[in-house]
C-alpha cells in the first residue's frame, strides 16, 4: 500500500482516488490501513445530517434515473456528491455486467463534472444488494473529502434491508401500480425507509400508491417518512424531492433494526472474508466436515 | 477464474451500432471479468474519465461509423496525458486492414473484425494481462495477431 497514494486522492487526484477505493475492494488494503495514513479514526454514525444515503427498490423503477437527476441538482449546489452503483455479479462466473453508465448522465456536464464521481461495484461473493465492502469504501471517499456518498444497491425485493448495515439513511423508490393496498402494508424494506420516493408519477397509478403507502405508515408508530412523487424522465418533482432528501433526518423507527444489520453484516463480512473459506465449503459440498464444524473454523479468533 | 479484472466496454463518436459492443460485453462477462459499458456516443475525453473513475485495466472501443482513424488515437493520447499509460486498449468493428498498422501504432494492441470468434477475444485478455509492458504508453512493438 503506498501512502502518497492515499493522500493524493484526499488532495483531489481522482486516479489515486480510483486506485484506493480497488485496493480497499479487493482487500490488498485495509481502512485500518488507510486510518493510520491519514490519522482519522473509525467514525461513528451519525444520527443528525447524513454522509451516506442508500437508493433501493426493485428492479425497473426507475432508480438510476432518479439519481441521475439528484446527483445534477446537487453537484450545481456546489456539494461534492460520489455515487456507488452496485450491480449483481454473477453466481456461476463472478463476472459481471456494469450498466449504470448508461444512464447517469449528470458527470457529462462539464460544469458540474468535478463535483461528481461515479464508480461501479460488482457484488463478488457478497449476499444481498450491497456488499459489505462498500461500508469501507464510503468511509475513504468521506475522508477523501467527498461531502456526501450515494449507494444505488442491487435492484431488490421486499425483505433486503442489508443496506441498513452502511448507510446512514435509505430511500426506497418505488413505481406506480406496485400492487394493491395489502402490499403497502406488509412488513419488510419500507419499515426501514426514512423517505419513499414513488418515481414514474407520469404513469397512472403512481398517486394512488403514494397514498396507500402513506395511510400505511400513519397506522405506524413515530412519525411518517415523507413519501415523494416524481417523474425522473419528465423531470417533476426532482427539485422538491432533491431538497427533501438532502436534510433527511433518522427516523429513528428503524435504528435497533440497523444496529441488528451491522452486528450481523459484521459477522457476515468475516465469514466471506476468511482465506479459509473456499476451502471448507469444498469440504461442505464433499460431506467431510458439518456446517458447525465450518462456523467454528471460520469464526475462531 | 478471471478475479477482479475490470474492463471498459466503449463507444466513442456518433455512431449507434452496439450489438457488437454488447456481444463483447456479454463475453467477458460471462468469462468472469467487471464489465462496465458507457453506452452510446461518448467522447474521447468521457470515455478517458470513465476508465479513471473506474480504475479499468482494459479498456474496448467499439466503432462502425469510419471515424476509427481519428477516435481511436484520440482516446490514446488523452489516456497518456490522464497519466493511464498501463490501461491495455483493443478495438473492434469495422476496421480496414489498411487503417490498423497505423492504430497500433498509436496504442491499441489488438483490432477485432466482423467474424472474429469470442474466444479469441478472451485469450487476447489472458496473454495480454500476464505481459509487462503493453499498456497504450508503452513503448513495445507487440500487437495482437486477429484472425479477422
Amino acid at each position: 500500500m503506498n501512502p502518497d497514494q492515499v493522500r493524493d486522492a484526499v488532495d483531489g487526484n481522482r486516479r489515486a482516488l480510483a486506485r484506493t477505493l480497488t485496493n480497499i475492494e479487493n482487500g490488498t488494503t485495509t481502512i485500518q490501513s488507510v486510518r493510520k495514513i491519514l490519522d482519522k479514526n473509525e467514525t461513528n454514525h451519525t444520527l443528525e445530517s447524513w454522509r451516506s444515503l442508500a437508493i433501493t427498490g426493485a428492479p425497473g423503477v426507475g432508480k438510476s434515473c432518479l439519481i441521475d437527476k439528484l446527483l445534477k441538482i446537487w453537484a450545481q449546489d456546489g456539494i461534492k456528491i460520489a455515487l456507488l452503483a452496485i450491480d449483481p455479479s454473477s453466481p456461476r462466473t463472478g463476472g459481471a455486467l456494469l450498466g449504470d453508465r448508461v444512464r447517469i448522465t449528470a458527470i457529462d456536464d462539464e460544469k458540474i463534472k468535478n463535483n461528481i464521481y461515479i464508480r461501479s461495484i460488482a457484488t463478488r461473493k457478497s449476499s444481498g444488494s450491497v456488499p459489505l465492502i462498500v461500508a469501507d469504501m464510503v468511509e475513504f471517499l468521506l475522508m477523501a473529502k467527498w461531502d456526501r456518498v450515494i449507494i444505488e444497491t442491487v435492484g431488490s425485493g421486499q425483505s433486503e434491508v442489508r443496506c441498513a448495515a452502511i448507510a446512514d439513511r435509505i430511500v426506497v423508490v418505488e413505481g406506480p401500480a406496485r400492487g394493491d393496498g395489502v402490499q403497502a402494508e406488509k412488513a419488510g424494506l419500507l419499515e426501514l425507509a426514512d423517505a419513499v420516493v414513488v418515481n414514474k408519477s407520469d404513469l397512472s397509478g403512481a398517486e394512488k400508491h403514494a397514498e396507500e403507502l402513506l395511510e400505511s405508515f400513519q397506522l405506524g408508530i413515530g412519525d411518517a417518512p415523507p413519501v415523494m412523487l416524481t417523474s425522473a424522465l419528465n423531470e417533476t418533482g426532482i427539485i422538491e424531492a432533491a431538497s427533501t432528501l438532502l436534510k433527511l433526518t433518522d427516523s429513528g423507527r428503524s435504528v435497533r433494526a440497523r444496529w441488528r444489520e451491522r452486528l450481523l453484516a459484521h459477522n457476515e463480512r468475516k465469514i466471506l472474508e476468511s482465506p479459509q473459506l473456499d476451502d471448507i465449503i469444498i469440504s461442505l459440498a464433499e460431506g467431510l466436515i458439518s456446517v458447525s464444524e465450518a462456523i467454528k473454523i471460520l469464526g475462531g479468533d | 477464474m478471471a478475479t477482479n479484472i475490470r474492463i471498459v466496454i466503449a463507444k466513442p463518436g456518433l455512431d449507434g451500432h452496439d450489438r457488437g459492443a454488447k456481444v463483447v460485453a456479454r463475453t467477458l462477462r460471462d468469462a468472469g471479468y467487471e464489465v462496465i459499458y458507457t453506452g452510446l456516443r461518448r467522447t474521447a475525453k468521457q470515455i478517458v474519465e470513465t476508465v479513471r473513475d473506474e480504475d479499468a485495466r482494459f479498456l474496448g472501443l467499439s466503432s462502425l461509423s469510419g471515424a476509427h482513424n481519428h477516435l481511436f488515437p484520440r482516446v490514446c493520447e488523452l489516456l497518456i496525458d490522464e497519466g493511464l499509460s498501463d490501461v491495455i486498449v483493443f478495438g473492434g468493428g469495422i476496421i480496414p486492414e489498411d487503417d490498423r498498422p497505423a492504430l497500433h501504432k498509436s496504442g491499441i494492441k489488438a483490432i477485432f473484425g466482423p467474424g472474429t470468434p469470442t474466444n479469441e477475444i478472451l485469450e487476447f485478455i489472458k496473454i495480454s494481462s500476464s505481459m509487462d509492458d503493453v499498456g497504450v504508453g508503452a513503448d513495445s512493438d507487440w500487437n495482437w495477431q486477429s484472425s479477422a
